[in-house]
């Protein structure tokens, strides 16, 4: 274990972190103001990734598919919204589960007819590809370090917009009690719609960010969905502030947890088990971890008030 | 002189800046029918869900059948003979008026960790349901779902749950809120039956009821007793016309 | 909520089922009798889990999404075992099961502090928890799953190799699982239980400590899971960390609702429902899930109370009496041509609106 391993991994959990951060935060906001639990979250990610993929074939440039794709996922979220979600609103829970599980079931399969079941790939942009010097001896791909920076430029835009806009405040005010602000004159269902888009922005966003460095596939987003729900429970629903830190939390512990489980075990155990009982652990480590904070606090760090 | 059946010395609850439940000392005597009144927003449903066990005091102490109850939790209290009925009708809608009943039955019975047997078709809860229906004048209606009563006989079902736990105290919240001219007449020749056989603690506004009921009043304003007395004494006392009367003018 | 019916009318469905399960054997005998057989054997294990799943969600509103795990750990107890040697049934079951409602305990104790969204969310990640956990068992296949040679043998005897006798024995542990979760719904327990859901502070304020029964329900749910996962090990020959995905949970859910939630026979009816809808589209056409998802979207919206809602939303429609629940996919047909009408209505009066004020002058 050494100086230079520790500071990769730990830049890698950021990345990992800042990655999920911008899929939670469109889930806890979708969630928080419209009590709509959105399980094909998961699949705008994928579509963005895909739509990159797409308009890079189409175009050549890759900076160009980025905003392409960017803005044909937020026309695509637009559109379930409009064809599907907003009949859910009302739903309880359960139905909403189980209808956005038939839109993954539906997305994944389309991409497969689509584009087919192989991975796929996207160059880095050449502005950014290539590595950073960090340290004598240690370097750093730029995209990650590019991902990381945007990652939290983000971050604090969406404190920015949520805490100091009037927009922030209807979205708050509609967290804590929508048909209030309906009531009050607002046009909910716009507001709804708007949420939900900037949701499916962010989502996209991150599938965009993250094509050129991981394989694009069908299913690529049910795994991190699952992640992103972990996070927003430990966050707490409806609050970015607690997205932000669980998902850094989570990004930090599922790195370093993987990377340096075998090594940690070593110290207390004998090689040979550590080797088997070490990769269990990581891969367990994050739903522990939840398990402890739920258990402690059963409505996450950053609980919404008054509901 | 024998222990009252329920005592809270110096109870306090304030929610941040709000104080809802301030300094509260409050005496039941055994076999009395003691009614708390107060204007809207004084606490008093707050001050229930307390003695309940819904929600824990910040200080003070609860004592109820010489125990300290003030740690213990809802189901344990109401194990102990404590029940209660609520301000907004709480039966359970989608089970039938005898099971509600029924099943306060088998809560004071214990032994609820039985899986095999039709409860619904055992006599030994719904013959004590039955009796408790008879009591508050359901019994005809046994076998409807409790979802479709009116809200008076909602307001009576709630009532025959509480006596079917053979209460050793019953806290009633507001028993007469949103019932007719009719059905208030009933309740309250209902509870004065109930007088004198179970110490009652009476939250209610209808004042008709309360000084028709009441042995002892106590008057909450602002979360704190103003006055605690006889009912007389209480009609007649200054503070309380201020109080109140203040409330109307405005 | 179930409304009071006769045992009678309400059984004639299952018992139907039965004995259609029954007869099956005997009418696949002449044609692709294996393929029939495994597939209907199938049904009835996922059956068995979907029932303990009904326990939980249709009569304690307790939306679990990991229960996928309960089988997946019956069916790796079932495997460890047997790759260690042990296939002795008698020992195997025990193990499977206790193994299953250990899980259901630990996470259980967890899990049933949450409510709503937070208990979906919080069974869904333990539900991952294991499903990552066995394909980290290296020794034990790892993502890849691991083998069974040899079947268990209940009580010496290879009963469960023989297929016809091992469907018998499957069909007969289903019936034992159906009328056990009917004796447990109408029990005391049971009806604490459902109480918990319907007015959770008026149970705590009757004495109810309704963690308790809670909890013990969610164990007893999981080691239905077990015990379908200890079957499905027999059946299959097979092992895999798949069984436990995310998804096969989200799919018992949607077994459950497809028959209807909160009756039994629905979850039963529903599994059958769910897994030959999905082998005859399977069939048709390699993108079936293209079809399976936006008709999950459909059922969602339209046919609330599944199968067994629809039969007798239809069954009254049919009999022409009042429609009392303004939801059912019959009513939903009748108000879409009722709303088309009317926006047709508009349109042609809008298009006219012109021409019609002008005739007035």
């Amino acid at each position: 274990m050494s100086i230079s391993l520790l500071i990769v991994q730990i830049l890698n959990g950021l990345q990992l972190g800042v990655l999920l951060f911008l899929i939670a935060a469109g889930l806890t906001l979708v969630f928080g103001v419209m009590d709509f639990i959105n399980l094909a979250h998961g699949v705008q990610y994928m579509l963005g990734a895909y739509l990159a993929v797409m308009f890079y074939a189409l175009t050549g440039s890759t900076l160009l598919a980025l905003v392409l794709a960017l803005l044909a996922a937020l026309a695509f979220g637009l559109f379930l919204e409009f064809a599907v979600f907003r009949h859910l609103y009302e739903r309880d829970h359960l139905d909403q589960v189980i209808a956005t599980f038939g839109i993954i079931l539906f997305l994944n399969q389309a991409v497969k007819f689509v584009w087919g079941a192989a991975p796929l790939s996207l160059p880095i942009p050449e502005m950014f590809s290539g590595v950073v010097v960090l340290m004598p001896g240690l370097t750093y791909p730029i995209w990650r370090l590019v991902i990381i920076v945007c990652g939290l430029a983000v971050a604090l835009l969406l404190y920015v917009l949520v805490s100091r806009t009037r927009f922030g405040m209807l979205v708050r005010a509609g967290a804590n009690n929508a048909a209030m602000v309906s009531a009050l004159g607002v046009d909910i269902r716009r507001l709804f719609m708007i949420v939900f888009g900037f949701g499916t922005m962010l989502a996209g966003f991150a599938g965009i960010m993250i094509a050129p460095i991981l394989s694009v596939e069908p299913g690529m987003g049910d795994t991190i969905l699952i992640l992103a729900f972990v996070v927003i429970v430990i966050g707490g629903i409806g609050s970015i502030r607690g997205a932000f830190l669980a998902a850094l939390l989570i990004g930090l512990a599922d790195t370093l947890g993987r990377s340096f489980a075998v090594d940690i075990l070593r110290l207390v155990m004998t090689p040979s088990p550590a080797r088997t009982v070490g990769p269990a652990i990581a891969s367990m480590l994050i739903y522990l971890l939840m398990a402890l904070v739920l258990y402690v606090r059963p409505t996450g760090l950053f609980p919404p008030k008054g509901r | 002189m024998t222990e009252p059946v329920l005592r809270l010395e110096a109870l306090q609850k304030s929610f941040g800046a709000l104080t809802v439940t301030n300094n509260v000392t409050l005496e039941v005597a055994a076999g009395e029918l003691h009614a708390v009144i107060g204007p809207n927003g004084a606490g008093k449903t707050t001050l229930i869900n307390q003695i309940s066990g819904l929600l824990a005091p910040d200080s003070g102490r609860i004592v109820f059948a010489d125990q300290d109850v003030t740690a213990l939790s809802a189901p344990k209290r109401a194990a102990l003979g404590l029940a209660r009925s609520f301000q907004i009708t709480s039966v359970l809608p989608g089970f039938s008026v005898l099971e509600n009943v029924a099943l306060a039955v088998q809560a004071r019975m214990g032994s609820s960790f039985r899986f095999f047997g039709r409860a619904s078709a055992e006599e030994a809860l719904n013959t004590p349901a039955m009796a408790a229906l008879g009591e508050v004048g359901l019994a005809a209606r046994a076998d409807m779902l409790a979802g479709y009563l009116s809200h008076g006989e909602k307001r009576a079902l709630e009532l025959a749950i509480a006596l079917a736990m053979e209460p050793k105290l019953l806290l009633l919240d507001e028993p007469m809120a949103g019932v007719g001219r009719e059905e208030s007449k009933r309740l309250i020749t209902m509870l004065s039956r109930l007088k004198g056989r179970f110490p009652i603690l009476l939250v209610e506004h209808d004042m008709t009821a309360v000084f028709a009921l009441a042995d002892r009043i106590s008057v909450l304003i602002y979360g704190q007793i103003l006055t605690s007395g006889i009912p007389d004494a209480v009609r007649v006392d200054p503070q309380v016309i201020a109080a109140y009367l203040g409330e109307e003018l405005e | 909520m179930p409304l009071p019916t006769s045992i009678a009318r309400r059984e004639w469905l299952p018992v139907t089922l039965f004995i259609a399960f029954a007869l099956l054997p005997v009418a696949a005998a002449f044609d692709a009798e294996t393929y029939l057989l495994g597939l209907f054997m199938r049904v009835m294990i996922f059956a068995i889990a979907a029932l303990g799943l009904d326990l939980l969600v249709g009569y304690g509103a307790l939306v679990s999404f990991g229960h996928a795990a309960f089988i997946g750990i019956g069916a790796y107890a079932v495997a460890i075992l047997a790759s260690h040697g042990v296939t002795e049934a008698a020992i195997s079951l025990p193990f499977a099961l206790a193994a299953a409602t250990a899980f259901a305990w630990l996470t259980g104790l967890v899990c049933l502090r949450t409510r709503g969204v937070y208990f979906i969310m919080i069974t869904l990640a333990f539900g991952q928890m294991a499903y990552f956990f066995a394909g980290s068992l290296a020794p034990y296949g790892g993502d890849d799953g691991l083998t069974i040679h040899t079947r268990n043998t209940l009580f010496g005897l290879a009963a469960f190799k023989h297929e016809r006798l091992f469907y018998y024995i499957v069909l007969g542990c289903l019936i034992g699982c159906y009328v056990l979760c009917r004796a447990l719904v109408a029990s005391r327990f049971g009806r604490v239980f459902r109480g918990a859901r319907e007015n959770p502070t008026r149970m705590v304020t009757l004495g109810f400590e309704i963690h308790h029964y809670q909890l013990m329900a969610y164990m007893m749910s999981g080691a239905f899971g077990g015990f379908a996962g200890f079957l499905l090990a027999n059946a299959s020959d097979f092992v895999s960390p798949a069984y436990m995905s995310w998804q096969r949970s989200g799919e018992l859910i949607i077994m459950i609702i497809f028959g209807g939630i909160g009756t039994l026979h629905g979850a039963i009816l529903g599994t059958l429902a769910f897994l030959l809808l999905g082998e005859w589209l399977s069939g048709l056409t390699e993108h079936w899930k293209m079809i399976f998802g936006p008709l999950l979207v459909l059922v969602v919206l339209l046919a609330r109370g599944g199968l067994i809602g629809l039969a007798s939303q239809l069954a009254t429609w049919w009999r022409r009496e009042h429609i009392h629940s303004p939801s059912g996919f019959a009513y939903a047909l009748l108000r879409l041509v009722r709303s088309l009408r009317v926006w047709l209505d508009a349109k042609i009066i809008g298009l006219a609106g012109p021409f019609r004020s002008r005739s007035r002058d």
